[in-house]
């Protein structure tokens, strides 16, 4: 009986009952939304800065990330190739790069650059250069003087297919090597940035540019996509433990990443103070349309009191509707908040337009929404909880409502 | 044992810097069974001394006690309940609880004690019909006149079986007929239920239905006839 009350009550005034849980259905979706548009984001950025190169581990000589130069190399490729395959699942894939830093000039410009060496098929899958669009035509594993550019790059030094580059940098000896390379294709980055950072010629171009032979600055391994974060920390361990005797370092991506490691970290807190805001925008509206109902019923409140009803039950009545009106309006909200975004994580959302400001964070110019339960539960939490808590004010003030005063007001 | 008893109550409003006496010292018995009007002008304090009876405001002085219960002793909490289920009110107008229906309106009063299901619905048309309105069980209040809307407060107010029914001007919203066989019927209530009826009025036609009237003047009570 006073369930079927409470649900008759919130149907007293349909208008403002439609207006509020409208408030409520926007608030829930847009939270929804909100979450699944920042994980594809979160997620679209450590995929982008995961396939720039880094990959899920990576071996390197313990002094080439603070001095990232040929004679920081690795010893005996092969050796650490080979106990690499010993622990890691048949699904990883390994590639060695030769990776420092140069500069490129022709006749008009020149600019600092990453010179990466790379065996191009084996990039496939493991970085962006594997798959990247392209003008031309990719280089081979053992092009000789082949270079792929970006196409900010070719823009800058006004070059085009064809034409000559030359590449110089610090040889392994300590002399400084220079050769010249006709330019095969041009790649196309997800951001402006790539396409100026580096330029990728093959391995044994690169060994010849620095005078080394076998020679790799890093071997990175890229694990299947459904592994998790905390079966890649086992195989960092296992990575590290097998390639004791080789003086190497061993790094998981998050040790590479630690701008995006300490942001996703922050993610899920991030998230639920956005919920909290959004709630405050809708927490005023529920206060209100509640406390506008409560002094509609006053004289109903003192009829009931005056029967004998107790305080704590009106307070328990009030909020029973509110809490109709909330599950009512979480409801829609999940509903329709779920349409939206499975329909945008099926086309995606391209923040072209906005690509100048997004690339900064290094995001992608499209957008998957990823829908993410946890996240959907605890929107729909905080609106429940919350939106109770804003309406024991109305419950408690019309609780004090006393028959003699609401009699009277007649 | 007398139904109520009020001992020298009264009852002082401030309004402002004014003090107004709305009752002054009354005392006042009225025993089981008994059907009583409280006659006197607008601004007498037939009200302040109905809702100093039904425990819905303390007085300022005095003491009230309704089947040997004395208020002073009880707690809020108490007192609610013991309006719950010893006193039962109607008031002049907005009586029922809009939606519900009649026979929910009386039977809510039956839930608020946690009476069962079956046991509610068959107590509440028994006296749904004891008040004539047999035929007007899903009727919200909006769909029933005056008059009948009365009857259903007046059945809410029996329903759980109380001492006393207060009724403050019950019929002051309703034309001399159906205010009549209001009376009328709950004079018949009170001979079926043996309940204690004390209803006000300033209405002397109505007043006729009583065997006892209390007149009021000025918060003080100045004349307490019993019709032989
Ligand atoms: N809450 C209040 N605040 C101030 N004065 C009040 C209050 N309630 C009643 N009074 C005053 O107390 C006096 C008695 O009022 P009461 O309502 O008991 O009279 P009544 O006999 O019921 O009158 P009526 O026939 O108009 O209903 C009046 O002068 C009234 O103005
Ligand atoms: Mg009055």
């Amino acid at each position: 009986m006073y369930t079927q009350l409470a649900w008759r009550n919130i149907w007293r005034n349909p208008r403002r009952t439609a207006i509020i849980l409208t408030a409520i259905l926007i608030g829930v979706a847009a939270m929804i939304i909100l979450a699944a548009l920042m994980r594809g984001m979160v997620g679209g950025m450590v995929d982008n800065a995961i396939n720039n190169m880094v990959g899920h581990i990576k071996v390197q000589h313990p002094d080439y990330r603070s001095d990232p130069d040929i004679s920081h190399g690795l010893s005996d490729v092969d050796g650490i190739l080979k106990a690499l395959k010993i622990v890691l699942p048949e699904s990883a894939r390994l590639t060695r790069r030769i990776r420092i830093d140069g500069v490129v000039s022709n006749a008009r410009e020149s600019a600092g650059i990453e010179i990466v060496g790379i065996n191009p098929k084996s990039e496939i899958g493991m970085s962006f250069i594997g798959t990247a669009p392209m003008e031309g035509s990719p280089i081979t594993d053992s092009d000789k003087n082949g270079i792929l550019i970006g196409a900010a790059l070719a823009k800058k030094f006004q070059t085009g297919i064809g034409k000559k580059l030359v590449v110089t940098t610090q040889r392994g000896d300590g002399e400084s090597g220079s050769r010249a390379f006709r330019i095969r294709g041009i790649f196309h980055g997800d951001m402006e940035v790539t396409e100026k950072a580096y330029i990728f010629i093959s391995l044994p171009a690169a060994e010849r540019l620095v005078h080394e032979k076998e020679s790799a600055t890093e071997i990175a391994v890229t694990l299947a996509r459904e592994t998790s974060s905390k079966e890649l920390t086992e195989f960092v361990m296992l990575c590290r433990a097998v390639l004791k005797p080789f003086n190497v370092s061993v790094y998981g991506w998050k040790d590479l990443l630690p701008a995006i490691t300490a942001y996703l970290a922050m993610f899920d807190v991030f998230l639920l103070i956005w919920f909290v805001v959004i709630f405050i925008a809708m927490g005023f509206g529920i206060v209100n349309t509640v406390l506008m109902a409560v002094y509609e019923r006053m004289r109903e409140f003192g009829l009931l009191k005056a029967i004998g009803m107790r305080p704590g039950r009106i307070i328990r009545m009030v909020m029973g509707e509110s809490l109709f009106l909330l599950m009512l309006g979480c409801a829609g909200g999940t509903f329709f908040g779920l349409g939206v975004t499975c329909y945008f994580a099926k086309t995606g959302i391209d923040l072209g337009a906005f690509s100048k400001g997004t690339e900064m964070w290094g995001m992608s110019r499209i957008i998957l929404p990823v829908i993410n339960a946890g996240d959907i539960l605890i929107a729909n939490a905080v609106v429940l909880l919350l939106g109770l808590l804003v309406s024991i004010y109305p419950a408690v003030k019309a609780a004090r409502f006393t028959p003699v005063e609401t009699m009277r007001q007649s | 044992m007398s139904a109520v008893t009020a001992r020298d109550v009264s009852k002082i409003y401030t309004q402002g810097d004014v003090k107004v006496t709305a009752l002054g010292k009354v005392s006042l018995t009225v025993e089981t069974g008994e059907f009583v009007a409280l006659a006197g002008p607008s601004g007498s304090g037939k009200t302040t001394l109905l809702n100093l009876i039904g425990g819905l405001d303390t007085p300022d002085g005095g003491e009230v006690t309704v089947n040997g219960m004395a208020f002073s002793t009880m707690s809020s909490g108490d007192l609610a309940e013991l309006r719950l289920t010893q006193i039962g009110f109607v008031f002049q107008s907005y009586n029922l609880i809009p939606v519900l229906t009649a026979e929910e309106n009386v039977a809510y009063i039956l839930r608020l004690q946690g009476v069962g299901k079956k046991e509610r619905q068959e107590r509440a048309r028994a006296i749904l019909n004891d008040v004539g309105l047999e035929d007007k069980y899903d009727r919200k209040p909006s769909q029933l006149s005056g008059g009948q809307q009365q009857r259903v407060a007046v059945a809410r107010a029996l329903v759980s079986n109380p001492a006393i029914i207060l009724a403050d001007e019950p019929t002051a919203n309703l034309d001399s007929k159906t205010g009549d066989s209001l009376l009328q019927m709950m004079r018949e209530m009170n001979q079926k239920h043996h309940v204690t009826f004390i209803f006000s009025t300033h209405d002397a036609m109505v007043m006729e239905a009583a065997k006892r009237i209390v007149s009021m003047k000025d918060g003080q009570i100045v004349a307490d006839k019993t019709k032989c």
